[in-house]
């Protein structure tokens, strides 16, 4: 197989949104408000987890340097990750955890269902498998935002604190760059600035019915595509990496 | 009101051409988030699956008892035990 | 009458159901058996959900996830067993979180290493699983066919603790080390998850009668240990008993005394992670209970709009796909 850089970057784009996000939301498991909801949390990490592994692996294949989904979680520093600043925001209260799902997962489906038409087979298997799991993911964010907006007093206040919190993250989501628009020329990937639209819609339909406000907040810096984080990365790293790195050249 | 979540019984069809099976209960707060439970933890999300949640507290029973008439006009809950009836508030010692 | 009836299903080993007429000590047992198995399974979440964020492979990862998404599965089948007797869920949570109903102690030891999350795989839940598949028999049918449940899920967790006992044992020494270090650790906390010995016990004749219990203490333990021996020699790890050996007149495997004086320390609240375990739970709970309330209140408004349900038959309903 010919070595595809381009192409390596853009999986490992997407699997790095899926594997910061699953670790995040591992992060709840025993911690959440009702049993129910560890198991629901669980599932969808678990999901997540799934994408990341295939993404991961199909970047390392592409690549063509012979590296392996745990060569790619474990052995890089954070200014090789290349995921969205919204999955590496601390988790918050369940709100705060609430409103990231939802922005997140109405843009991932978005994404999903375009990525559907690639003309790369595996990207194109992914998202088919992906946009059923997604969905639910972005119904589970939906039901508790109404739920939370429109339930008791403190549950509105913190429910708009979340998506207080999360809203400066939102326009990194859509911003596309030439490695990718040149991808999406090519019919592999899919062009961010075009999924805006359409979670837009949704998204506020969600806020309106949930009876909250669509924050007028600043938007933040974003650059996580190009490798440049929050410095909450580095800690979220420091712990999924640690045993990986401490005995290197193990198996497990 | 009780201050937590009521219980539901989950009914579960496996695969087209079955019946729906009693599986077990949970709790949630309505029936959408009651259904999205139950499948989380009664199906793991397979396809094609169908399911029923009932609030608990809707199901009639009849008696096991051989001897007690079929048709008993006292129509009953599925649990035996009286803490699972709502006391009113108003009463006391109970 | 009723009490004639319990009587012969329990004689004709047949199941009670939750409409049955039970003699109020049998309600009670079980209500407190079946609780402190689903609050073990809860409680059991932590030391194994401490290395999630940690594994160092992402199939382990996957697998671990999984595992713990099962315990609570399991919890919540059980809580839901023990509803059917009448108890309340909440109710049941509130004794576990003031002490008044227990857990299993071997939650109270510390998970310190990643080889610990393949010992507990491997011992602790072989352990549980030598008692459970008993209980699919017991004479209470909730609690049997929560069991047969249970046990269908069970079975891979076990082999993957083994499993990843396996890797470490024949993999560099550092990893040799730590699996060895984690065996020490478990082993006998795994074996008085059996309870005390049978002369010790004198709720055990009562429990046998009515077929809660189908067998004794002694006998599950040494059942375990004469599967896990074996297993050991496999892994090439050795077990923390210079007493252990083969009795071929027995027929089982010797082994060297328990320790009761810990096992009574633990269980009264003195092991290394009692305190922590509870605050954890406790923590969860309350830290939560905004959003339980939340989720009511929007219930209580869909009743008053009138949309609480979706309306129309179930047998028009669309599968939940």
């Amino acid at each position: 197989m010919t070595e595809q850089p381009a192409l390596a970057s853009y999986a490992l784009r997407l699997g790095d949104d899926a594997l910061i996000l699953s670790q995040r939301l591992s992060e709840w498991i025993s911690r959440a408000p009702q049993l129910e909801e560890d198991v629901a949390m669980a599932n969808i990490a678990l999901d997540l987890l799934g994408q990341a592994r295939t993404l991961l692996t199909y970047a390392g294949e592409v690549e063509g340097m012979g590296r392996s989904e745990d060569d790619l979680a474990y052995f890089r520093d954070d200014r090789q990750y290349r995921n969205l600043h919204m999955v590496e925001l601390e988790n918050g209260d369940f709100a705060q955890t609430i409103a990231r799902q939802l922005a997140f997962s109405s843009y991932q489906l978005e994404m999903y269902l375009a990525l559907r038409r690639s003309r790369d087979e595996t990207l194109a298997g992914v998202a088919g498998k992906a946009v059923k799991e997604v969905t639910y993911h972005r119904d589970h964010a939906t039901q508790w935002t109404l739920r939370l907006g429109d339930g008791t007093e403190e549950s509105r206040r913190r429910m708009q604190a979340g998506i207080e919190r999360v809203w400066p993250y939102v326009d990194e989501m859509f911003r596309s760059d030439p490695l990718e628009q040149a991808l999406a020329a090519d019919g592999l990937a899919v062009d961010a600035r075009e999924l805006r639209p359409g979670w837009d819609e949704y998204v506020g339909a969600v806020l309106r019915q949930a009876t909250l406000t669509r924050p007028q907040t600043r938007t933040a810096p974003g650059g996580g595509r190009q490798g440049l984080h929050t410095e909450q990365l580095g800690y979220l790293l420091g712990e999924m990496q640690y045993l990986a790195r401490s005995h290197p050249y193990s198996r497990w | 009101m009780s201050r937590e979540w009521p219980l539901w019984e989950i009914f579960v069809r496996g695969r087209r051409g079955l019946s729906h099976v009693h599986v077990g209960s949970l709790h949630a707060a309505d029936a959408q988030m009651a259904l999205r439970n139950a499948r989380d933890l009664y199906t793991r999300r397979q396809e094609g699956v169908s399911i029923w949640v009932v609030p608990a507290s809707a199901i009639m029973a009849s008696s096991p008892e051989e001897k007690d008439p079929f048709f008993d006009p006292a129509a009953d809950k599925i649990y035996r035990h009286p803490t699972f009836y709502t006391i009113p508030s108003e009463a006391r010692h109970l | 009458m009723s009490e004639e009836r319990f009587g012969q299903a329990i004689a004709a080993d047949q199941r009670i159901e939750p409409r049955d007429w039970m003699p109020e000590a049998y309600r009670a047992t079980l209500i407190r058996q079946i609780a402190q198995h689903a609050h073990s399974e809860i409680i059991g979440m932590q030391p194994e959900g401490n290395w999630i964020t940690r594994a160092p492979s992402l199939r382990r990862k996957a697998i671990l996830i999984a595992k713990v998404q099962d315990e609570a599965g399991h919890g919540l089948y059980l809580y839901s067993a023990c509803e059917t007797l009448g108890a309340d869920r909440a109710d049941l949570l509130d004794m576990l979180h003031s002490g008044r109903q227990k857990y299993s102690t071997i939650f109270n030891y510390p998970s310190l290493t990643w080889a610990d999350v393949g010992a507990i795989g491997w011992l602790v839940d072989g352990a549980a699983i030598t008692n459970q598949v008993a209980l699919c028999r017991c004479s209470y049918g909730p609690y049997a066919r929560a069991m047969v449940r249970i046990c269908k899920e069970e079975s891979f967790h076990q082999r993957q603790g083994f499993e990843s006992l396996n890797a470490l044992a024949h993999g560099t020494p550092g990893q040799r080390e730590m699996a060895q270090d984690a065996v020490n650790r478990w082993w006998w906390p795994s074996l008085m998850m059996f309870g005390p010995q049978d002369d010790k016990s004198p709720h055990s004749a009562q429990s046998m009668e009515w077929r809660i219990k189908r067998h004794s203490n002694d006998e599950l333990r040494q059942k375990f240990i004469d599967m896990t021996v074996p297993q050991a020699e496999v892994l090439g790890l050795r077990l923390p008993d210079p007493e252990l050996r083969w009795n071929p007149a027995r027929g089982h495997y010797d082994f060297g005394a328990i320790d009761w004086a810990e096992f009574r320390r633990v269980v009264s609240g003195d092991g290394p992670c009692n305190r922590q375990r509870m605050e954890h739970r406790v923590a969860a709970h309350d830290g939560g209970r905004w959003v339980r309330e939340a989720a009511l209140a929007y219930a209580a408004k869909l009743r008053q709009r009138g949309n609480g349900h979706h309306g129309g038959r179930p047998d028009q309903e669309e599968a939940v796909a």
